[in-house]
């Protein structure tokens, strides 16, 4: 009992790192129909950020956390002006290959620049370690798991009553429309992968901070489990991300707990065929049909 | 057939006849260095690779980003009978023929099982689909006892060489050009087209759909079949998504819908990583802003949908001399 409560927890930390994550993919998918690919590697970005930063200037935990958001965030306006802002018009699966091509190039520049070999995450969080009826629970988790849902809320705070907000569910629910309604379409995606990043960077802090390490290629894996994410809960719904992210997290801390841990990516991979089989649209998501 | 068809499919056969004579004898009078031929060989198993992906994304028009996963089951089912072949005494050609072609059923198989639900879905599920596709494909081929997991699947016969690669490469390369032109062809590229449109005329889009997925990883599976006696060593990690990745740039460079730009991006983003790799720190940084760059200034590809011929080649040239040899006598009237 005591080994499922503890993997209950480790569930929340994994999984909100993963919504976390897959809250970017969502979004990006949500306005311009893009699968990012190279948010993954954006992710990582952030770590670096948090890396240097904790090395370098020994600033507390939550300033580190914000520049290294904010960092990123410009990272991800660059990334979109430069490479994804031209493809705007283009077939769709130019824009995928630009940015499977991002992917690369973020990926080898931090090779450039940081070398492949791991590094130490110096220790960020000195708390010590909360005993609940016999259950231990590590100090990480709870800023994780806190840091996510906090983030996670003022967003939908932000999406649902702001301006910009509500400027950003017009422009994925019809971008037409949206620009007849007075809508500046080019700063509202802008502002989505300034958010979308900043959230990957999130993500990427808190996963560098509980693998304690960080290392050019380490945005592969939890990329792609959290762009799995999205699907799961359908792709372009917020609260299907979130919902995705925990979905994930359970099922790959569950079979590596108690079945193996070699298989857990293949099962988490073979969950979406499933999902996607049963319900193409994801968990949260609405079929639409196709119109002539 | 028409003459001038005839005509330019002989045109076509001679000059691939002339390019092999002449790698041919620059292999075996060992002109050029062991890396070079291993290099030209990987070419050829990359033009297999990339012209099949082609036929399912540019031609059929589904997003694959598994396409690894097929060359990995054709690799590993070659290899394996391949080792059980060559151990029972077989001769080279036939041993590889038939595990090759073993392999490319087996991908062809899983292509079918994986096509069917797959192609229900549009656009980027298909898409996302076959990644999870590739990815447990690798999972698998890591947790499986006889393929020797992560370390690696050790003791292939190295069998393949230039001659064997090449009519292995001009049989399928030529296989999907006249598959493509065929009536079954036209029926496909309709498909991408416009399905709905399709279906309307009488198509059926998913027996179509689901053909054409099988035979581009069959094919698929053949060129992974050839890297595994190329290589005489296999490891998942070899057929991760980003060997998938790999192939989709070419043909997407090369451009969707033409085999002969597919040939030649693969041609050249097999060598060019290769060429850059003095410069190893930036290569793969130049790889990647060329692969941007390119997107953006010509997200069509190199070729688009148009085909490079030598016949066509030879035409425009000879064309080109008869105008002037015109011009000339014109201008000698004058």
């Amino acid at each position: 009992m005591e080994f499922f409560l503890q993997q209950l927890i480790n569930t929340l930390k994994v999984g909100s790192i993963y919504a976390v994550i897959a809250i970017g993919y969502t979004m990006v998918y949500g306005i311009i129909k893009l699968i990012n690919f190279a948010h993954g590697e954006i992710m990582v970005f952030g770590s670096y950020f948090a890396f240097l930063l904790a090395t370098y200037s020994g600033l507390p935990f939550i300033a580190i956390l914000l520049i290294s958001m904010i960092l990123t965030a410009i990272l991800g306006m660059v990334i979109e002006k430069i490479a994804y802002a031209p493809l705007r018009k283009a077939p769709r699966l130019s824009a995928l290959i630009t940015a499977i091509g991002m992917s690369f190039l973020l990926q080898n520049i931090m090779l450039l620049i940081f070398k492949s070999e791991p590094k130490r995450m110096p220790e960020l969080i000195s708390m010590r370690p909360l005993e609940i009826g016999g259950l231990i629970i590590d100090p990480i988790t709870i800023i994780t798991v806190g840091l996510s849902v906090l983030f996670m809320i003022i967003l939908q705070i932000f999406i649902k009553n702001t301006k910009p907000g509500k400027a950003m569910r017009a422009v994925s629910e019809d971008k037409e429309v949206a620009v007849l309604m007075g809508i500046n379409v080019n700063r509202i995606i802008t502002l989505t992968f300034a958010i979308g990043s900043a959230l990957g960077a999130l993500g990427g802090v808190l996963y560098s901070i509980a693998f304690t390490q960080v290392y050019p290629t380490m945005g592969i894996m939890p990329g792609l489990k959290a762009f799995v994410a999205a699907v799961l809960g359908g792709i372009g719904i917020m609260p299907g991300a979130m919902l995705g992210g925990f979905l994930i997290g359970l099922v790959e801390t569950f079979t590596k707990a108690y079945l193996s841990s070699t298989w857990s990516d293949g099962i988490v991979f073979s969950l979406l065929i499933i999902i996607l089989l049963v319900k193409p649209s994801g968990l949260l998501g609405k079929h639409r049909k196709d119109k002539v | 057939m028409g003459r001038r068809t005839k005509i330019s499919y002989l045109i076509n056969f001679i000059a691939l006849l002339v390019v092999y004579a002449i790698v041919f004898t620059l292999i075996e009078t060992e002109s050029i260095s062991r890396y070079w031929s291993s290099l030209i060989i990987l070419i050829c198993i990359n033009i297999i690779m990339a012209t099949s992906l082609n036929f399912s994304t540019g031609f059929l028009g589904q997003l694959v980003l598994g396409h690894a996963g097929f060359m990995a089951i054709g690799a590993y089912t070659a290899a394996t009978i391949g080792i059980a072949l060559s151990g029972a005494g077989f001769p080279a050609l036939p041993a590889i023929i038939i595990s090759v072609f073993s392999g490319g059923v087996l991908a062809a198989f899983s292509g079918i099982i994986i096509g069917i639900p797959a192609l229900r879905l549009r656009g980027d599920y298909l898409a996302i689909m076959t990644l999870a596709f590739g990815e447990i494909v690798r999972i698998i081929i890591n947790n499986l006892e006889f393929t020797g997991g992560a370390k690696g699947f050790r003791g292939i016969p190295r069998l393949m060489n230039f001659t064997y690669v090449y009519f292995f490469m001009i049989a399928c390369v030529a296989f999907l050009m006249l598959l493509a032109r065929s009536r079954h062809g036209r029926a496909i590229i309709s498909i991408r087209e416009n399905e709905i449109a399709a279906e309307a005329v009488g198509i059926s889009s998913t027996r179509y759909k689901v053909t054409g997925f099988a035979l581009s990883a069959m094919i698929g599976g053949i060129g992974g079949g050839l890297f595994a006696f190329q290589m005489g060593f296999l490891q998942p990690t070899m057929f991760g998504f980003m060997k998938s990745v790999d192939i989709l740039v070419m043909v997407v460079l090369g451009g969707m819908g033409s085999m002969t730009g597919s040939v030649i991006a693969a041609i050249v983003f097999t060598w060019l990583p290769e060429a850059l790799r003095e410069f190893n720190e930036y290569r793969m940084v130049a790889y990647a802003v060329l692969l941007i760059v390119m997107m953006i200034v010509r997200p069509q590809g190199l070729f688009g949908t148009r085909e490079f011929g030598f016949s066509k080649l030879m035409r425009k040239i000879f064309n080109k001399t008869k105008k002037i040899d015109t011009e000339s006598l014109k201008g000698g009237d004058s």
